[in-house]
C-alpha cells in the first residue's frame, strides 16, 4: 500500500469519510534571490511572516555558519559546493511550469512506480505533474487534526507552530542539535523552509502514525527541512518521514535537520524510508543529502528508536544519534543504506551513555552493488557517569559485483569499566550458491538478488510500521535492479 | 523428455563429465550410481545451469529444446528440478514465503495470475503433511539451522509443490532416517506419473526399493560405464564398484 493511500484509511479509520477532492489555486512561484547572505535569510523569514526573534535566531545561525568549516570526516567524495549557486527558498510551482501529464515524466520512474503499486493519481502528485484535481489536503489534515487535537497532540507545520506555539518552539528548537554543531546544522538553522512539528503532551499515546505524508505540500518543503518531536512525560509517538516513491527535487543541495525530545518514561519511534533522486547510472544529478537526526532521551525511563531504509540519493551523509541523558534510557538504531552505481553512503550512528544503566543498540546493513560506496561510521561514547551501561553494535555488509566497497568505522570511546559494549561486524559477498539455489526454484537473478538481501536487511525491516514494511522490501529488490548479470 | 549426447564439461579446466551419454523418456524413473567424485552432482549442476561450468562439447536436448543455452530460470520453470544434495540455507527468508515466490515465478512464466493466498495455505498445508513436516518449520527461515533430513525433505516439499516434468535428486536419501526415507520415497512415487521423469542419485540400493527405478546406470570417471534394470543395483550392493566397473 502507497503511504497516502494508508493514511488515508487511518483518516477513514478514524471515523471521517469526508476527504474530498479539491481544487489547488494557482499560485504565482515565489524564489528568494540566488545565492546565501543576510538578504537571504530575511527574505524567507519575511516570507513566513515571522516574529522577530526567530529571525534573530536565523541571523545568528548564520553568523556561525559563516565561520564553520565544511565537515570532513566522512569518506565520500562531495564535489565542491558553492552555495552561492542555489535557490534558498520557492514557493510551490505554479501549474503553468509544471510537467502537463505522466507522459512528460522519466518512464524509468513510472515504471518503479508501477511496482510499487502506486495509484495513477498519486504518481502524478509524486512526479509534480499539474493535477488539477487532488486530495484536498488542507481537509485532510483538519479532520485528522481534530482528532488529535482532542488528545492534546500537537501536529504541524513548524512554520505554524513558531507562530502558534512560540513557547514550545523557544524552549526545544535547537536544543539538541545546537546551531553550531557542524555547518551543514548551521546552515539549516538559518534557511530551514518548512517541516514537521509534533507535541505529545503527558500520558497520551498517539492512535496513528503520524507522517509527513499528512501534508501533501510537504513534497515541496524537502530542500531544508526542520522537525521537531516533543514526547511529554509518559507519552508515545512512532513517525514515518519519507515515502518509498523515488521523489525528484529541483534542489541538489538537501540538509535537514530533525531533532526529537523524550522526557520520563516517553518513547519516540522514528522512521524513514529515503529514496531521492540518486542519479542516472553514471552519476549525474542525483541529490546530496545532508541530514543532521538526534534524539535526546532527557528523562529517566525514556526511549528512542530511529529506523531508516536509505536507498536514494547520490550522496547520503546522515547520522541519527541518540544523547541517552535520563538514568535507564534507551536508544536504537536500526538502518538499511543500500547504494548502487555511483552513489555513495556515510551513515550510522552516535549513542552517547551520560546517564546511568543506559542501552543502546545498533543494527546496520549495508548492501553495495555497482561502483557503489558504502560506509558505516558510528561512535559509541559512555561517559564515566553512566555505569552499568551497555550497547551492542552489529553492522553486517554486502557487497554485490567487484567493484563496490563496503567500509566500517566504529569508534568506540568508554570512561566507564562496569559498561559492557559488544561490536560484531561482517563483510561478504552475495552468496552465488545461494542466488543458484533460488534461480533453479524459478527466480529470476533480479528477484533472487532481492530475495537474499531482503532477507540480509530482515532484522531492520521488522522494526518498520507493517504497511511500510512490505513497500520497503519491494523498494529493496528495485534498488538492487541491474546489479547482477 | 531428456537427451543428453557425448556430453563433455569441464569446471576449472579440468574435465569432469567425459562423454556422458543419457536418454530418458516420459515416465520414467532412472537411478544413477557410482562412487564418490564420478561426476554425479557435477551432472547435475551442468544440467541445471550453474556458472563456472563450461560444456566442452556434446548436447542436452530437453522436451524438444536445447537446455543448455536457457537460463537457470527459464530450466527450472520449463520443468527442470533438482533437489539439492546440500541445500543451501537463506537467513531472513521465511520458508513459506521462498515457497510462494517459487510457485508464483512458475505462475508468472505460465501467464498465470499469482496464487491466491487462502489456496496457497491449503496446498502448502496438504503437501507438507504427506511429508510431516510441520508447520512452524515453514514459518522459520529457508533450511537455517534445518537438520539434515529436514532440508532433504524441504527439497521434496518444493519439488511437489512445484511439479516438475523432470526432477534431479541429488542423494536426497542421505542424512535421512528409516522413517523419513519412506515419507519422502511416498512423497515421490506420488508424485510419478507417465508425463514426468526422475534421475535420482544414490549410493543405496534401499532407496531403489521404495522408488523403483525403470533403469539403473552406473557412472565412473564422468562416463556411464553400465546400465541396466533393479537388478544392476541388485549386482552393485553385492560386488562394488570396482568388480561391476571390470566386466563393462
Ligand atoms: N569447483 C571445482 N573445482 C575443481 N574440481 C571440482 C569442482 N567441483 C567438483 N570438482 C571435482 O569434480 C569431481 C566430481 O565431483 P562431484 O561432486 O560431481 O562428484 P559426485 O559424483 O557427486 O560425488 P559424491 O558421491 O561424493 O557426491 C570430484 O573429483 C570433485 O573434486
Ligand atoms: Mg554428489
Amino acid at each position: 500500500m502507497a503511504a497516502t493511500e494508508q493514511t488515508i484509511k487511518q483518516v477513514n479509520n478514524l471515523g471521517s469519510n469526508d476527504y474530498k477532492y479539491g481544487f489547488s489555486t494557482e499560485i504565482d512561484d515565489i524564489k528568494s534571490p540566488k545565492g546565501l547572505n543576510e538578504d537571504t535569510v530575511k527574505f524567507i523569514s519575511a516570507q513566513k511572516n515571522e516574529p522577530e526573534w526567530m529571525l534573530e535566531w536565523r541571523l545568528n545561525a548564520f553568523k556561525v555558519f559563516n565561520k564553520l568549516p565544511e565537515p570532513n570526516w566522512a569518506k565520500l567524495n562531495i564535489p565542491k559546493i558553492n552555495f552561492q549557486d542555489y535557490y534558498y527558498y520557492s514557493s510551490p510551482k505554479s501549474l503553468k511550469d509544471k510537467p502537463k501529464s505522466l507522459d512528460e515524466i522519466d518512464p524509468d520512474i513510472l515504471k518503479t512506480y508501477e511496482k510499487l503499486g502506486i495509484p495513477l493519481q498519486e504518481q502524478k502528485l509524486l512526479s509534480g505533474v499539474a493535477v488539477d484535481a487532488v486530495f484536498d489536503s488542507v481537509s485532510v489534515a483538519t479532520t485528522y487534526k481534530k482528532q488529535l487535537s482532542d488528545l492534546g497532540i500537537i501536529f504541524c507545520s513548524i512554520s505554524e507552530a513558531i507562530k502558534t506555539y512560540p513557547d514550545l518552539i523557544k524552549k526545544y528548537l535547537g536544543s539538541v542539535i545546537p546551531v553550531s554543531d557542524h555547518s551543514f546544522a548551521a546552515l539549516n538553522s538559518a534557511v530551514f523552509t518548512d517541516g514537521s512539528f509534533v507535541y505529545i503532551p503527558e500520558g497520551v499515546r498517539c492512535p496513528v502514525e503520524l507522517s509527513t505524508y499528512f501534508r501533501i505540500n510537504a513534497i515541496n518543503t524537502g530542500q531544508f527541512e526542520r522537525t521537531l518531536i516533543v514526547a511529554d512525560k509518559d507519552s508515545y509517538v512512532s513517525y514515518l518521514e519519507g515515502c518509498t516513491a523515488p521523489m525528484r527535487d529541483e534542489n541538489q543541495l538537501h540538509a535537514a535537520n530533525v531533532e526529537l525530545i523524550a522526557l520520563e518514561n516517553a518513547e519516540i519511534k522514528y522512521s524513514t524510508v529515503q529514496n531521492w533522486y540518486p542519479g542516472d547510472s553514471e552519476g549525474k544529478g542525483g541529490i546530496y543529502n545532508f541530514v543532521t537526526k538526534r534524539g535526546a532521551c532527557r528523562g529517566n525511563n525514556s526511549k528512542i528508536s530511529w529506523t531508516q531504509v536509505e536507498t536514494g540519493s547520490a550522496i547520503t551523509w546522515k547520522y541519527p544519534s541518540c544523547i541517552l541523558q535520563g538514568d535507564n534510557s534507551k536508544g536504537e538504531f536500526y538502518s538499511v543504506a543500500i547504494t548502487n552505481n555511483r552513489q555513495q553512503a556515510d551513515t550510522g550512528t552516535k549513542m552517547i551513555h551520560i546517564g546511568k544503566n543506559t542501552s543502546s543498540k545498533i543494527i546496520s546493513k549495508g548492501i553495495s552493488a555497482g561502483y557503489a560506496n558504502n560506509t558505516y561510521r558510528g561512535l559509541v561514547n559512555i561517559h564515566s557517569k553512566a555505569s552499568k551501561s551497555r550497547n551492542f553494535t552489529q553492522c553486517d555488509s554486502l557487497l554485490i559485483g567487484n567493484k563496490c566497497g563496503a567500509h566500517t568505522v566504529p569508534y568506540i570511546e568508554s570512561s566507564n569499566s562496569d559498561s559492557m559494549i559488544e561490536h560484531e561486524a561482517t563483510t561478504s559477498k552475495i552468496n552465488e550458491d545461494q542466488l543458484f539455489y533460488c534461480m533453479q526454484r524459478g527466480l529470476n537473478s533480479e528477484d533472487a538478488v532481492g530475495l537474499i538481501v531482503n532477507g540480509f536487511c530482515k532484522e531492520v525491516l521488522q522494526h518498520l510500521p507493517m504497511e511500510f514494511a512490505v513497500e520497503a522490501q519491494k523498494l529493496v529488490a528495485i534498488s538492487l535492479e541491474g546489479s547482477v548479470g | 523428455m531428456l537427451n543428453i549426447k557425448d556430453l563433455k564439461a569441464s569446471i576449472e579446466d579440468k574435465q569432469i563429465i567425459k562423454g556422458l551419454d543419457l536418454s530418458i523418456n516420459k515416465g520414467e524413473v532412472h537411478a544413477l550410481m557410482g562412487p564418490n567424485g564420478s561426476g554425479k552432482s557435477t551432472l547435475s549442476y551442468v544440467l541445471s545451469g550453474k556458472e563456472g561450468y563450461e560444456i566442452d562439447s556434446g548436447s542436452v536436448d530437453f522436451k524438444g529444446k536445447n537446455l543448455l543455452e536457457l537460463d537457470v530460470d527459464e530450466r527450472s520453470n520449463e520443468g527442470l528440478f533438482l533437489a539439492f544434495q546440500y541445500p543451501m540455507e537463506i537467513p531472513g527468508v521465511q520458508t513459506s514465503f521462498f515457497l510462494k515466490t517459487a510457485i508464483n515465478a512458475k505462475r508468472k512464466y505460465q501467464g498465470l495470475e499469482e496464487i491466491d493466498a487462502l489456496e496457497f495455505a491449503k496446498l502448502v498445508k496438504s503437501k507438507a503433511e504427506e511429508l510431516s513436516i510441520s508447520p512452524d518449520m515453514l514459518k522459520r527461515d529457508l533450511n537455517v539451522n534445518y537438520s539434515g533430513g529436514e532440508k532433504k525433505k524441504q527439497e521434496i516439499l518444493q519439488m511437489s509443490l512445484l511439479n516438475p516434468e523432470m526432477a534431479i535428486l541429488d542423494e536426497t536419501d542421505s542424512g535421512l532416517d528409516i522413517d523419513a526415507l519412506k515419507i519422502v520415497s511416498e512423497g515421490v512415487n506420488k508424485l510419478r506419473n507417465e508425463n514426468n521423469s526422475f534421475l535420482v542419485i544414490t549410493h543405496y540400493q534401499r532407496l531403489l526399493n521404495y522408488i523403483k527405478p525403470d533403469f539403473v546406470h552406473i557412472i565412473a570417471d564422468g562416463k556411464i560405464v553400465k546400465s541396466g534394470n533393479f537388478s544392476l543395483a541388485l549386482e552393485l550392493e553385492e560386488k562394488g564398484y570396482e568388480e561391476i566397473s571390470k566386466t563393462a
